[in-house]
């Protein structure tokens, strides 16, 4: 590939951000369209398919399958109570007998006299799908969900964990470069986003789901903080499920690593506001950064990161070691491929870090800030 | 398509990048003339394969100088330097084909569909059977989670017992499956079970799933007939998975051939190599998400993806199932647990990065074979004859008291291993390509080791179907890189003890071997190499115990392993020791740069 970068991550203060809100399964469309909405306003809903049950008639009235249907008590569509009678069998008179009650409340859908089965299907699950953003609904696809728009401040993560949520945005600590810490959290925090620095501590974050915070944003995070807060180890990076009350956005990645400044100062110009974040993370088959979105007046976009590409004096951060985690600003793209100390024969670019030297580094291994 | 074909193009659509490459007639042969690449655009904000399609074939343009597409699409057929007389297309992209199978009987006709599925190219997300050791409400929990894109349902055989099948199909029912992709088409399930449970299955399911019914995979115990099922999912995988993925219409319209899954095209080259060689081969693609293994024992082709072993997107799950002790014990130096898997974790979320100390290139290295010898362990759980038939045992199986369940995969009759994917195609030196294979597989007595040059297998895959002739001259000439041949005694001793010696005979040269047990030693060359060659009492080399081996063995880019570190190959416990044992090996066979003697 000709530009063998990783594109950087949007950090905006101003942009379009837009929303697909789509149901599972088909289902109505609650807003219309021009709407405005808040975080919380459902937009769709639907119903799934209730919990099925199955029950072994034929085993539990001790008869063969094909009695089973002439047994039954209560036929296909029939409503039934948790321990309701639903097939019974007598013979000899009565000398014999054998009843099968209901497992659960809801509805015969299914008798097998194959194999002596009985389906006994729960009341259908409600479905919301919410707005997620504050915005204006912009397109409605019939059944399915809406499309959401706002202008925004919008920040993505590099990984995260969590799903979504809202809440105010509060600065929990002064600078990039601090470790967040349980004592920075206060009770004032309950429903609100924290903004860390260079890490986050798991105490920090149980203090956070303690006092009822929505949400975290640090720059990097221990594996070691990642896996006590879960329980377990993440072994794909596909998250958002996690059983946890907050969500947790990694700006930088794992280590201690200081929030990028632009991101920092961006995040605290925005204190105060109510914003949304999403920790959800897919690093395959489409690509899903963590994200915080803080709808604001203004208007038009503020152009950031990788649209135009790698350039001289194009500002940058090593994302791999030896310099992992370095700020610096390109100051050659040499075309020949150069041999990098692995001995691997790639393209690379040359860097001048801040701290005054510079280095040459493969193109993969930059991000553009 | 062109009777006469001399412009051959093929891309291939993986998961994130979109390779193409270009083979062209020169006199009576087929060869590669150049290769293109450009991320794949399957997701958001592109959304359409062909973005990624075009780039791909533009670099192709660029480097080859041949004009192939215009705004209507590919160009075709080929006149002087604009265009080509066949298109063809693989693909992988938006996490390939996943599939959910059933069978009445875990380790019989579940299997069997699980071999069905997987043949295909398939990922299996779960494999479900009446005796699967589930309760009923788990199985439907577990339906009910996964958003398959097909179900191939397979069970009993025909003219047995119905129930167990239509047990499946109740349960099947009840769980009401979605598809992954699209919210308004039903989702594709294949019935290949009892004939006789046609009736009752399709009453179950006609209504709720777009339901098809094929003869059955197991019409007798003793028989599993797979092609039908696999030729369905090739035509499900077109019609609904690919007619559901941005782009692919379009795509579709460009090519020749129907579009084939990567890992079926994979499998499809690897049976080729093996049918034509006639030899027992294994061929495993180290990819960024996903390992799959291909293996032909005795003309019987086995293939398993494991679907969460990766170097990059699925690394973190590499560490994870191995553990991080594995991983440290191939690393020559000191490292902090804690810092390893920080390292790792990087790498999984900024997966396109690449390794620039010598340090992080051994790490990833450690990874790839803790990640081979995983994968290739499931492959030979997998990879076993049929069960529950009625099968002679010699008296000897009889002594041995063996199951006759073992695995087909029998590593005294391997006679080549293909690697290939980013991690073994592009080590910086070949000679770590050999290693990883030799470390992650472990191959016993003689055994040859190739390398896939630059990841066009899925491509001559594909062609393999359309133009034999193209395919085979493209994959020997231009996509295999010999590496050599690997000559490992089976058995263990005391270390320090002799292990092998006599002479290695080549054009040009001689050398004469006396090595001890725990030591490695690669003769350089392309060869042809006559051994003459004695082990230990204790160790085979392919002749039996104890027993003198002469032979002719090729070379390749590397050349002639004689590798004495015993099967199964043990690492020292102790930490000093083991750093002592690696950096001996790696300088045995000049791994990597030693910088400073003994200290990488």
């Amino acid at each position: 590939m000709s530009d063998a970068y990783l594109p950087g991550l949007t950090v905006s203060p101003l942009t379009t951000v837009s929303k697909t809100r789509r149901l599972p399964i088909k289902g109505q469309v609650r807003v219309s369209l021009g709407q405005k909405v808040e975080p919380n306003t459902v937009v769709a809903e639907t119903t799934l398919p209730g919990r099925p049950h199955m029950v072994a008639a034929s085993n539990l009235l001790n008869i063969e399958p094909g009695e089973v249907p002439q047994a039954m008590v209560r036929k296909i569509g029939d409503r039934v109570q948790t321990g309701e009678v639903i097939a019974r069998y007598t013979s000899f008179f009565g000398l014999f007998k054998g009843q099968c009650q209901s497992p659960a409340t809801g509805v015969v859908e299914h008798i097998s006299a194959v194999t002596g089965q009985v389906v006994i299907r729960e009341s259908p699950t409600p479905v919301v799908v919410k707005a997620y953003i504050s915005g204006v609904v912009t397109r409605v696809l019939p059944g399915e969900g809406v499309e959401v728009e706002a202008t925004a401040a919008l920040i993505q993560g590099i990984f995260g964990i969590g799903g979504e949520g809202s809440g105010k945005l509060a600065m929990a600590v002064q600078n990039p470069g601090e470790v967040l810490t349980s004592r920075h959290i206060k009770a004032q925090h309950r429903g609100c986003i924290l903004v860390g620095g260079s890490l986050v501590t798991a105490t920090a974050l149980r203090r956070a789901e303690q006092v009822g915070a929505r949400g975290v944003i640090c720059g990097g995070i221990l594996d070691k903080d990642l896996s006590d807060y879960l329980g377990y180890e993440i072994g794909l990076a596909i998250t958002g499920h996690e059983d946890i009350p907050l969500s947790v956005v990694v700006t930088e990645g794992f280590g201690e690593m200081s929030m990028a400044e632009k991101t920092f100062a961006l995040l605290q110009s925005l204190e105060g506001m109510e914003a949304s974040i999403n920790g959800s993370t897919q690093i395959r088959a489409g690509v899903l950064r963590p994200e915080i979105v803080v709808p604001r007046e203004g208007k038009g976009n503020v152009q950031e990161t990788a649209a135009t590409g790698l350039e001289i004096g194009s500002r940058v951060r090593l994302i791999r070691n030896p310099w992992f985690g370095k700020l610096g600003k390109v100051t050659a793209l040499p075309v020949e491929l150069q041999r990098i100390e692995s001995e691997a024969r790639v393209r690379v670019v040359e860097v001048e870090l801040d701290e005054g030297r510079t280095v040459t580094v493969p193109r993969a291994n930059v991000e553009i800030l | 398509m062109p009777i006469e074909v001399n412009v051959i193009l093929i891309v291939d659509c993986g998961s994130t990048t979109t390779k193409a490459i270009l083979v062209e007639r020169i006199g009576e042969e087929y060869r590669l003339q150049v290769r293109g690449e450009a991320p794949t655009t399957v997701e958001i904000p592109f959304e359409d394969v062909t973005m990624g399609v075009r780039n791909a074939i533009s670099e192709v343009e660029e480097l080859s100088g041949r004009k192939l597409m215009d705004s209507r699409g590919i160009i075709t057929p080929a006149q002087g330097r604009r265009g080509t007389d066949l298109f063809l297309a693989t693909s992988s992209a938006g996490g390939g084909l996943q599939m959910m199978v059933a069978g009445v009987v875990k380790k019989m006709t579940a299997e069997s569909a699980q071999r069905a599925a997987l043949g295909a190219g398939a990922i299996v997300m779960d494999t479900m059977a009446v005796d699967d050791g589930r309760l009923t409400f788990q199985k439907i929990e577990r339906i009910r989670q996964l958003r398959p894109d097909m179900i191939l349902v397979a069970g009993g055989i025909d003219g047995g017992t119905v129930s167990h099948v239509v047990e499946i199909a109740e349960i099947l029912a009840a769980s009401d499956p979605k598809p992954r992709l699209g919210t308004g088409y039903k989702l594709p399930v294949i019935y290949c079970g009892n004939a006789s449970a046609r009736d009752e299955v399709g009453a179950l399911l006609a209504d709720k799933t777009d339901l098809r019914f094929l003869p059955n995979i197991r019409p007798v115990l003793e028989k599993e007939e797979l092609g039908p099922a696999r030729e369905e999912i090739h035509s499900l995988f077109m019609g609904h998975v690919m007619a559901q993925a941005p782009g692919y219409k379009d795509l579709l319209a460009w090519t020749h051939a129907p579009i084939m899954p990567t890992p079926a095209a994979v499998g499809k080259i690897i049976q080729t190599l093996a049918r034509e060689q006639d030899i027992n081969i294994i061929g495993v693609d180290i990819g960024g998400a996903t390992t799959d293994i291909f293996s032909v024992f005795d003309q019987k082709f086995h293939r398993t993806v494991s679907a969460n072993l990766g170097m990059s997107y699925s690394v973190c799950n590499v560490l994870v199932e191995t553990g991080t002790d594995n991983i440290l014990r191939w690393l020559p130096f000191s490292i902090e647990a804690a810092d390893l898997k920080n390292r790792i974790r990087n790498k999984m979320i900024r997966p396109t990065t690449i390794p620039h100390t010598l340090e992080d290139l051994l790490i990833e290295q450690a990874i790839a074979r803790e990640a081979l010898a995983l994968a290739f362990s499931h492959h030979k759980t997998l990879a076993v004859g049929l069960r529950g038939i009625q099968r002679q045992r010699t008296i000897g199986e009889a002594f041995q008291q063996s199951s006759g369940e073992e695995s087909l995969v029998d590593m005294n009759d391997l006679e080549l291993i293909v690697g290939s994917g980013g991690t073994l195609s592009h080590a910086p030196r070949r000679v770590q390509s050999a290693m990883m294979l030799i470390d992650g597989f472990q191959p016993q007595a003689i055994t040859r080791l190739a390398v896939d040059s630059i990841f066009m297998m899925p491509h001559l895959g594909a062609l393999s179907d359309i133009h034999p002739r193209g395919a085979t001259q493209v994959f020997e000439k231009d996509c295999l890189i010999p590496l050599g041949t690997v000559l490992a005694p089976r058995g263990r001793g005391r270390s320090g003890e002799k292990c092998l010696w006599g002479k290695v005979d080549w054009p040009g040269g001689s050398a004469e071997v006396d090595l001890s047990w725990g030591d490695i030693q690669l003769i350089a060359g392309q060869g042809p190499f006559k051994l003459d060659l004695h082990p230990h009492l204790a160790a085979d080399i392919g002749a039996g115990r104890g027993r003198g081996l002469r032979r002719e063995v090729a070379g390749g880019v590397c050349g002639l392993f004689l590798d004495c570190r015993g099967r199964p190959l043990l690492l020292a416990e102790e930490e000093h020791q083991r750093v002592r044992q690696l950096l001996r090996w790696y300088k045995q066979v000049d791994m990597y740069p030693m910088q400073v003697e003994g200290v990488l």
